[in-house]
């Protein structure tokens, strides 16, 4: 698959991270589920039956997970819908009784794998916040104590004696966050979160991930965001039904993760076709105004990127295109043969190009994946696709806007 | 961190280890089902005493003035009252146990806390409800010339029996509900047929004697027969005065711990795979 870069491989967090005591060891863990042809819920049912409930599908939920955890580790768990994950997530938290094998926990583990279980829409946040303080393992005294914290951190001090249906998705999704931070145990599960919240309160969100790294907390955290992922997890595991693929530094799971929906979308007719076997992109990399490979950039400096292709079958007229995109993964700038050129001519076998952009270095300091893609001529056949393949660190002073483009700012007194 | 290496082994739990958290969360749920009941009421709370009150208020005045029935029983509107406090709060913490485990399903399936809580937690809102309808009894109770007195304290036991009872059933009913949905409509029934079976609209006395030890093998009706004893009326007859047998009572104890052992244990077989069957 993919070697990581020299930058993983030498980081020393991850170094640390494998040589600490663990926290969560799974051993050979199986859940199976059985699922009955028919559902026979009703006694009548069960009498006018009784036999034919016998025939039912397996579904390995987990299927003989083994892994383990260090102690202070973020561990990411990604995989798509059905994958098992939210299983595997069940069963370590205690909530699934596993069919065969073992999760050993060291310390005490946060009892909930979501955010805002239990929350009542007829209920006040303040209300709320005690059920779920308790329910999240607080006692009655520590949940009156830090229920000011919670609410400040919430920023709903306005808000706390309104009915929670009153409240926005996102203010409720502050609440419960608010309240999960408070938790006192070693072992944080959680499942989905950070999807909403406007981007000051995500900030908060992040600083609260890194003060609970700071106290050496262990979280394994499932999620769809690879952005995320990449972000806080010191290392991340792949699962697709039910089994793990990998286990691996986050940026090689985040590209496989990729890979694999993007593969299998592809072969399952949803949107543009895959075509195999025709032409191949290498590598992609940015470079400096020198022409050099870098990954780190400072802003306003002249910049290009490209990617280097290579045909296995002869190809006439094929559409290449890059996409560069930042942190919240939208794509922040795309540009594509189609915009430039009418026709991009005839490679044959066996034939190398490189395709390159230049550009000035307009984006504003943060990280930037480049993705880039080949379809054949006319845009509907896929030919490949390496999602997030080259990453670039701009440097600068810092801006709210997702571009810095050269301008002047005046003030003038009439 | 202290902790060293991997210890605690995660499995799903009926009890838990630890009983301050397991009295918190069943204490946390009753209290916020309690607010939930009267929310966006004007009377709010208020209606926890004011509905029993207008509720004793129509059954006394039926039974004491126009159906007539019983006038050999003495303060017998007084002896409807408790005896009908005491059914519901049977009805109620087993009605409510039947679909709590189905109803709080987002819990169950996302957190991990003993199983137990949410039954007990049923059962302790019916009894915040009899605590506040008994003080509704009390005052009727009073206006009637039924004065509290020592013997009253005999009502505890009788309660205690009530909540084993209703805990017993509640439990059993409870965890079968996940898997045959049909109990919630045969449990419907069968309150109504106990209903009936019990000193309720009548007292056990008035029952010919030749049914009277079958009777009185109903829980309920031993236990109302002797709140009639304690409560109201010391003239009236204790349980035992109206088997043939003391002995006989022996059954309806049984039955009372039998159901609650049996309903313990079949919670707790069907406890750890609560979560996946709902």
């Amino acid at each position: 698959m993919f070697v990581p870069t020299a930058a993983e491989t030498l980081d020393p967090a991850h170094a640390a991270a494998r040589t600490r005591e663990p926290a969560i060891v799974v051993d050979h863990l199986q859940k199976t589920f059985r699922l009955p042809h028919r559902r026979y819920s009703t006694l009548k049912e069960r009498v006018l039956h009784p036999f034919s409930s016998s025939t039912y599908d397996e579904l390995h939920a987990v299927h003989d997970a083994t892994f383990s955890v260090a102690q202070g580790e973020f561990f990411g768990i990604v995989g798509r819908n059905g994958s098992g994950k939210s299983s595997l997530l069940k069963c370590l938290a205690g909530i699934y009784n596993a069919d065969s094998g073992s999760v050993a926990i060291a310390g005490r583990i946060s009892p909930f794998i979501e955010l805002g279980v239990g929350f009542n829409p007829e209920l006040t946040a303040r209300d709320n916040a005690m059920v779920n303080a308790i329910m999240l393992g607080l006692s009655r005294k520590q949940a009156r104590e830090r229920f000011d914290s919670i609410i400040e951190f919430a920023e709903l001090e306005e808000f706390m004696d309104l009915p929670l249906k009153n409240y926005s998705s996102g203010m409720v999704v502050r609440l419960a966050f608010a309240v999960t931070v408070q938790v006192d145990a070693e072992v944080l599960l959680i499942d989905e979160v950070l999807a909403v919240g406007d981007a000051a309160f995500q900030a908060k969100c992040f600083d609260q991930f890194h003060r609970l790294k700071a106290e050496g907390k262990t979280i394994v955290f499932v999620t769809h965001d690879m952005s995320a992922i990449q972000r806080f997890c010191d290392r991340a595991m792949l699962v697709e039904r039910g089994k793990i693929m990998s286990i691996d530094s986050p940026s090689v799971i985040a590209r496989a993760y990729n890979e694999l929906n993007f593969g299998q979308i592809l072969s399952e007719g949803a949107g543009p076709r895959m075509i195999p076997d025709v032409a191949e992109i290498k590598e992609a990399w940015f470079e400096d105004a020198d022409g050099k490979r870098v990954t780190a950039l400072e802003h306003g400096a002249r910049m290009a990127m490209a990617m280097e292709v290579r045909f296995h079958q002869a190809a006439e007229d094929p559409w290449f295109s890059l996409h560069v995109r930042n942190p919240a993964r939208h794509v922040v700038f795309s540009t594509g043969s189609t915009l430039h050129l009418t026709t991009t001519g005839a490679f044959t076998a066996g034939e190398t190009v490189v395709v390159r952009v230049e550009l000035e270095n307009w984006f504003s300091p943060g990280e930037y994946t480049m993705t880039p893609t080949i379809a054949a001529s006319g845009g509907t056949d896929v030919l490949d696709v390496r999602e997030d393949l080259a990453t670039l660190d701009v440097h600068g002073r810092p801006l709210g806007g997702v571009v810095d483009i050269p301008h002047t700012f005046e003030v003038h007194r009439s | 961190m202290s902790v060293s290496t991997p210890h605690v082994v995660q499995r799903p739990s009926v009890i838990g280890s630890d009983f301050k958290r397991f009295f918190a969360l069943a204490w946390t749920l009753a209290v916020t089902d309690w607010k939930l009941r009267f929310y966006g009421s004007a009377l709010g709370y208020a209606w926890t005493l004011a509905r029993p009150f207008l509720f004793f208020g129509v059954i006394y005045f039926v039974f004491t003035e126009i159906v007539g029935l019983n006038k050999d029983v003495p303060n017998y509107g007084i002896v409807i009252l408790f005896s009908l406090v005491l059914f519901n709060f049977f009805g109620e913490a087993t009605g409510g146990c039947v679909s709590c485990l189905v109803v709080r399903e987002s819990l169950l399936r996302k957190v991990r806390f003993p199983r137990l809580v949410i039954p007990t937690s049923v059962i302790l809102v019916a009894l915040f409800n009899l605590g506040m309808t008994l003080i509704a009894v009390v005052i009727f109770g009073a206006f009637s010339g039924v004065y509290p007195k020592w013997s009253w304290f005999e009502l505890i036991p009788i309660i205690v029996a009530f909540t084993m009872f209703a805990a017993g059933v509640g439990l059993l009913l409870s965890a079968l509900f996940v898997r045959f949905r049909d109990v919630e409509p045969i449990w419907d029934v069968f309150t109504q047929m106990l209903f009936y079976a019990s000193p309720l609209l009548y007292v056990a006395s008035n029952v010919p004697e030749k049914y009277l030890d079958l009777y009185m093998l109903n829980p309920i009706a031993t236990l109302l027969t002797a709140t009639r004893h304690v409560a109201v009326d010391p003239n009236a007859p204790e349980p035992w005065d109206l088997v043939s047998s003391p002995e006989l009572l022996l059954i309806p104890a049984a039955l009372v711990v039998g159901l609650l052992v049996l309903g313990a244990w079949v919670f707790s077989r069907e406890a750890p795979k609560i979560a996946e069957n709902l």
